[in-house]
């Protein structure tokens, strides 16, 4: 029972990690990119169809990827270089993203998908408890894992990862240092867009093998929510996803031990605790004061 | 004053740039039109001319953040291309700018590292920061956060950034706006030693007093053009300033017999207030009586509670009731609506943004101000357009604000012009009451001698002005009583006769807040 | 050769007037590619999509149907926008607000009197504005983003509205369907102009221009524009951002609440366990499209209807997935934005990249 239960939070937490670890190498740089939804729910589509069309999880994934990458392109050129409100082209991207994907999913819903298998990690697999837990996964949780330790690696302990943060605490010193604003951002919002696009792939290829209309289901909101939760430390999105994915299975399992809650109830806790993590979060204006990029969300036009 | 060459051929074994006809232009204006300049190996040059004379685009071109649309720069005899600014650091061309190229949120060697193209380890870089900061008398400590230090410290770092790099130039913007006259002259010190070892120094300041003591060479740009060098200690800070400006600047009259002061019309009772932010600086126990009939000016470097204190008096940051009276009324806790209507104005030192919105037009941008005070702008809720304009115009004539058609929104003003505008639009009003951060930064002088004029003029009509400026020079030519703020800290307000440019230096480093703890 | 963007001085009156329409031609022009991706022939499927709808009286009646529920939120939405306060969460707003507004009809079906249909809009107005005051306390008393509560407070709307249809609202007569009961004649919002239209069109253009004119001559509007447009200043005018917070939210999450209740009490005449097709959202875009002007909003509110009506039409007729809609809806908000960039900003062609890298006035 236990390890059913922990087995279900992993894959809950799964997507919200890749697409907040995404998301927050994004903000990094002070890009907000508020569509990771729609950037997820184009990977989850894409993904199925390709998955579907060829036979091969794999080639699903690539293309999810892909997918997230070109809507992320579509919102770089448009902050980046058109330099608009950042927060209203995110909300476009995302209406944008729910939209395609209906349509391009249309023909595939109901259609069984293809699940990624597991790999098993030899000798660690067999381990008593830990070994089906953790070692029996498919490749996006093993994924996932290293993605963070990358991520965290790469922005403290990297070049790359100082000028990354460097443009998103002063974008105008950076510039006068010579760095190019522009393209270390349009490189952070695509690496955001790969992560939402594979986050999506996730979703549609592992968590549950087929295409829904509206998946996504608030996903990528979240995934936005715990950015801000992890204080924008990569480590800490681990902990928040993981706090997540337990809180969104709970529906699941209450209802296999018979408690009488409305369902509906158990179904907005994932919503409630997003809302409830930021006013916490929020109220502690010193930790997120200094943590948040300075240049997050700002427009940059080189020199008036 | 010598009537010589205009430029002089000073080209020779010794030259370390030479700039030849360097000519940008942006859209209708031509920032820089054939502009010829010769910087000595050693040499201390200074660049001086107004504000929107060209300079800032002339070091950029030369810091390879702008691409000339004519003419060549030649290093060390050698025409150069200098695409960016990593190619003007391979040069060995460095800069310290004004307003800091410092990332708060990183630690000091962070911000060194990324300003050198191989950096190497972080430890290593740290163990070279502090030896070659500590030689040159500007100790730096690699692992604090920016954030963290004051501007002098921070000017510090971008200086040690310059000197990691071997610079045979370093340009340097406006290097003592920040500094208390103590530092400034350690930085002095700093720069001879460089000049001693070879070390070309490309200066700009507005301060002629400091070009005449330390610069070799100073060439004078005016409307993009090069309108004349000297040898700027042969010359005296007035003849030096008649070259920017054109002709000569008339002296701000304080009026012939000292005035009498009156009652207290703006008064400060320990006044005290928490850091809003990680960021600003908490008030201490602040007190000041500002009379009827006098300026009062409130000196101190950046970043010491400038604005938090000008937050404080104008209303925009709540305080217990007795800490602000304006005319004896209790007003600590009142909206700055309320304050406005008991006759006081205020003016930030943001212009755009703060004192007035970019995207706004003028007449809109005095509704800002004067919605609530009896200029009859709102009837019944709504906005009179028309006594907006009439106002509008009111302003732009007595105050000689220039635009290049009615009514443009206050974005596409210049600095000096929206100056004019803001401080305008409260003077207008003649104010019993008035309070003014930075009143004439980066103004060029004319309209700086303007509203400084203005500011006194208001003040002998029985107004009381407070003035908070980092500007020595400003305050000492308006000020009749003279504060100093330090960390939150202010120091007795003294009459400006007795004042020296050292004491209120020792009162910047410090003095203001062991004098307030006394007290 | 580069393309580079010029900070105009001010902006442009032209460009200010011009950029929607530009927009929605290429939006035309995105759409006529992706029908003839898909097979169609691009010319019949444009003009059964934007065209054909406005030549039949019943297609017209739907479009002005569904424009009036998109004016209204998006009016409210225009005030949080201009200010400042980005509410996403309309679509949570108009739910609650048409349960709020359904209260009397369902639970007390027999109190039918004159009062009965001023009480249900004033309910549905109120608990749109309870809805909104969520987000908007966090943001004012605890700086939490409001963009975030307020899109997560949409789903636990619409989990409300769907507990409340298959549980105690649900209609004792109905065949376990999840619906609540049928509303009385004096609950239903009548027709007007000989049925042409609800009365919920007046009721939303009058406040449409009431809110054009308090945008446009009164301290309130101006203080709105002040705080969206440059914060610092505004506090300096004397305006609070915290008031105006709660001030648009709550004006927003009112008109949201109120049109939910003309929807169900007016349209579906009961609640459902989905009672929007996404209006909060697609208010969104109308916001922008209409320049966040009230009479701009009530042109994109047609404008927008149109596109559902017009996906209805390509389907019925073409065979073409109505999602296509939806698509169309996205890329016109795109549109709107990218040539939004034109009021500010003009391009200029350069020769070389290097040349592009800044431009300054001095």
């Amino acid at each position: 029972m236990f390890e059913a239960v922990l087995l279900t939070v992993i894959t809950a937490a799964t997507p919200l990690l890749i697409a907040a670890t995404g998301e927050l190498v994004s903000e990094r740089s002070g890009v907000l990119n508020l569509g990771v939804e729609g950037m997820m729910i184009m990977g989850a589509v894409v993904g199925f169809a390709v998955a579907n069309q060829t036979g091969s999880g794999a080639l699903g994934v690539i293309a999810a990827i892909a997918a997230g990458m070109a809507m992320s392109a579509l919102f770089g050129f448009l902050v980046l270089v058109l330099v608009t409100n950042q927060v209203a082209t995110g909300l476009a991207l995302t209406i944008l993203g729910i939209g395609f994907s209906g349509l391009i999913g249309e023909a595939y819903i109901g259609v069984p998908g293809l699940k990624l298998p597991e790999l098993f990690i030899p000798v660690l697999s067999d381990l008593p408890f830990v070994g089906p837990v953790l070692f029996r996964q498919d490749a996006i949780v093993y994924l996932s894992f290293a993605l963070v330790a990358v991520v965290a690696y790469g922005l403290f302990r990297t070049r790359l990862g100082l000028v990354l943060r460097a443009v998103g605490d002063n974008h105008g010193s950076a510039h006068a240092l010579g760095y190019s604003v522009i393209r270390v951002r349009f490189a952070a919002v695509l690496f955001g867009g790969a992560c939402s696009g594979l986050a999506g792939a996730y979703l549609s290829l592992a968590y549950t093998p087929q295409w829904v209309e509206n998946m996504t289901a608030g996903r990528g909101w979240i995934a936005l929510a715990l950015v801000v939760f992890s204080s924008w430390l990569p480590l800490r999105v681990v902990v928040g996803a993981y706090l997540f994915g337990a809180v969104s299975v709970l529906n699941l399992h209450a209802q296999a031990v018979e408690i009488d809650i409305p369902s509906q109830l158990l179904s907005s806790l994932p919503y409630l605790a997003t809302i409830l993590v930021l006013v916490l979060i929020s109220a502690n204006r010193r930790l997120t004061l200094v943590n948040t990029p300075a240049c997050l969300g700002k427009p940059f036009v080189p020199d008036r | 004053m010598d009537d010589g060459t205009v430029r002089q051929d000073r080209s020779g074994t010794d030259t370390l740039l030479d700039a030849r006809g360097l000519t940008k232009r942006f859209g209708d204006i031509l920032a820089n039109d054939r502009i010829d300049l010769v910087i000595n190996k050693g040499e201390i040059h200074a660049l001086l001319g107004e504000n929107g004379a060209g300079k800032s685009t002339l070091v950029k071109m030369f810091y390879g953040s702008l691409e000339p649309d004519a003419g060549e720069i030649l290093w060390q005899g050698r025409a150069v291309g200098i695409d960016n600014p990593a190619a003007a650091r391979d040069l060995g061309i460095g800069m310290v700018f004004q307003h800091f190229s410092l990332f708060e949120a990183l630690t000091v060697v962070e911000n060194i590292a990324l300003a050198l193209p191989r950096p190497g380890r972080m430890a290593d870089l740290a163990n070279r920061i502090e030896t070659v900061s500590r030689d040159y008398g500007l100790p730096l400590n690699p692992a604090d956060i920016v954030a963290d230090l004051p501007v002098g410290i921070r000017q510090r770092i971008e200086i040690v950034r310059c000197l990691l790099q071997e610079p045979q130039l370093i340009i340097m913007d406006e290097p003592t706006s920040v500094l208390t006259p103590q530092e400034a002259d350690q930085l002095f010190l700093t720069l001879g030693r460089l000049a001693s070892e070879g070390c070309a120094v490309l200066y700009i300041s507005h301060r002629l007093e400091e070009v005449k003591r330390i610069c070799h060479h100073a060439t004078i740009l005016r409307h993009g053009q090069v309108v004349r060098e000297c040898d700027p200690t042969l010359e005296t800070p007035a003849s030096l300033a008649s070259m920017m400006v054109g002709a000569d600047v008339a002296p701000v009259n304080a009026g012939a017999q000292k005035p009498e002061f009156g009652a207290a019309r703006l008064s400060l009772q320990n006044l005290s207030a928490r850091a809003a932010t990680p960021f600003a600086t908490a008030l201490n126990d602040i007190s000041l009586d500002l009379r009827a009939g006098e300026v009062v000016a409130i000196a101190g470097v950046a970043g010491n509670g400038q604005g938090e204190l000008f937050d404080a008096i104008s209303g925009e940051v709540p305080l217990a009731p007795d800490m602000v009276r304006i005319d004896g009324k209790l007003c600590g806790n009142k909206s700055i609506t309320w304050r406005r209507q008991q006759d006081a104005a205020f003016v930030p030192e943001e212009r755009l943004g703060h004192g007035a919105v970019p995207g706004m037009k003028l007449s809109r941008n005095i509704v800002l101000t004067r919605h609530s005070t009896a200029d009859g702008l709102i009837t019944g809720g709504l906005v009179s357009t028309a006594r907006a304009s009439a106002l509008e115009k009111r302003i732009k004539k007595n105050f000689d604000v220039r635009m290049s058609h009615d009514d443009p929104e206050a974005r596409s003003l210049s600095g000096g012009n929206l100056q004019k505008f803001v401080v305008g639009r409260e003077l207008d009003r003649k104010p019993g009451v008035l309070v003014v951060n930075q009143p004439t930064w980066g103004v060029d002088a004319g309209a700086a001698a303007l509203i400084r004029q203005a500011l006194i003029d208001l003040a002998r009509s029985g107004s009381a002005v407070l003035v908070i400026s980092q500007d020595l020079d400003e305050i000492f030519e308006i000020a009749d009583r003279i504060a100093v703020i330090s960390r939150g800290y202010l120091s007795v307000a003294e009459p400006a006769a007795g004042m020296t440019r050292e004491r209120v230096g020792l009162l910047m480093a410090g003095g203001a807040e062991t004098q307030g703890e006394v007290a | 050769m580069r393309i580079e963007l010029v900070k105009r001085k001010e902006r442009s009156q032209l460009m200010l007037l011009l950029s929607p329409l530009i927009a929605i031609a290429l939006t035309a022009l995105a759409a006529g590619l992706i029908f003839s991706i898909s097979g169609h022939n691009p010319l019949i499927a444009l003009y059964k999509f934007f065209i054909e709808p406005l030549t039949q009286q019943w297609s017209l009646e739907a479009t002005i149907d569904k424009a009036t529920p998109l004016v209204l939120i998006g009016c409210g939405l225009a005030v949080c926008y201009l200010s400042n306060n980005w509410n996403i969460g309309a679509e949570g707003q108009f739910v609650v607000g048409a349960v709020f507004g359904s209260a009397l009809p369902v639970l007390f079906p027999e109190f039918e009197t004159a009062a009965t249909l001023p009480l249900m809009l004033l309910f549905g107005a109120i608990g749109g504005a309870l809805w909104a005051l969520i987000p908007a306390v966090l943001k004012a008393r605890f700086n939490t983003n409001e963009i975030l509560t307020s899109l997560m407070l949409v789903y636990v709307a619409s989990l409300i509205l769907d507990y409340l249809v298959r549980g105690p609202w649900r209609d004792p007569g109905g065949y376990n369907f999840p619906e609540s009961r049928i509303f009385s004649d004096s609950a239903t919002l009548p027709e007007v102009f000989g049925g042409l239209m609800s009365l919920s069109t007046p009721i939303t253009l009058v406040i449409a221009v009431i809110l054009a004119l308090v945008l446009a001559k009164t301290l309130k509007g101006f203080e709105i524009r002040v705080m969206g447009e440059s914060p610092r200043a505004g506090s300096f005018s004397g305006f609070s951002a915290r008031g105006l917070t709660l001030f648009s939210f709550v004006l927003a999450g009112a008109l949201a609440g109120l049109a939910g209740t003309m929807e169900v009490s007016g349209g579906l005449n009961q609640l459902l366990p989905v009672i929007s097709p996404g209006y909060g959202f697609t208010a969104i875009i109308v916001a922008f499209l209409g320049r966040l002007n009230p009479f701009g909003i009530i042109v994109a509110g047609f404008v927008l209807a149109l596109s559902y009506i017009g996906g209805e039409a390509v389907q019925s007729a073409m065979g073409v997935s109505n999602k296509i809609a939806s698509v169309i809806q996205g890329l016109l908000l795109f549109f709107v934005l990218a040539c939004d960039t034109l009021i500010l900003y003009r391009f200029r062609l350069t020769r070389r990249w290097s040349a592009a890298r800044e431009t300054t006035h001095v």
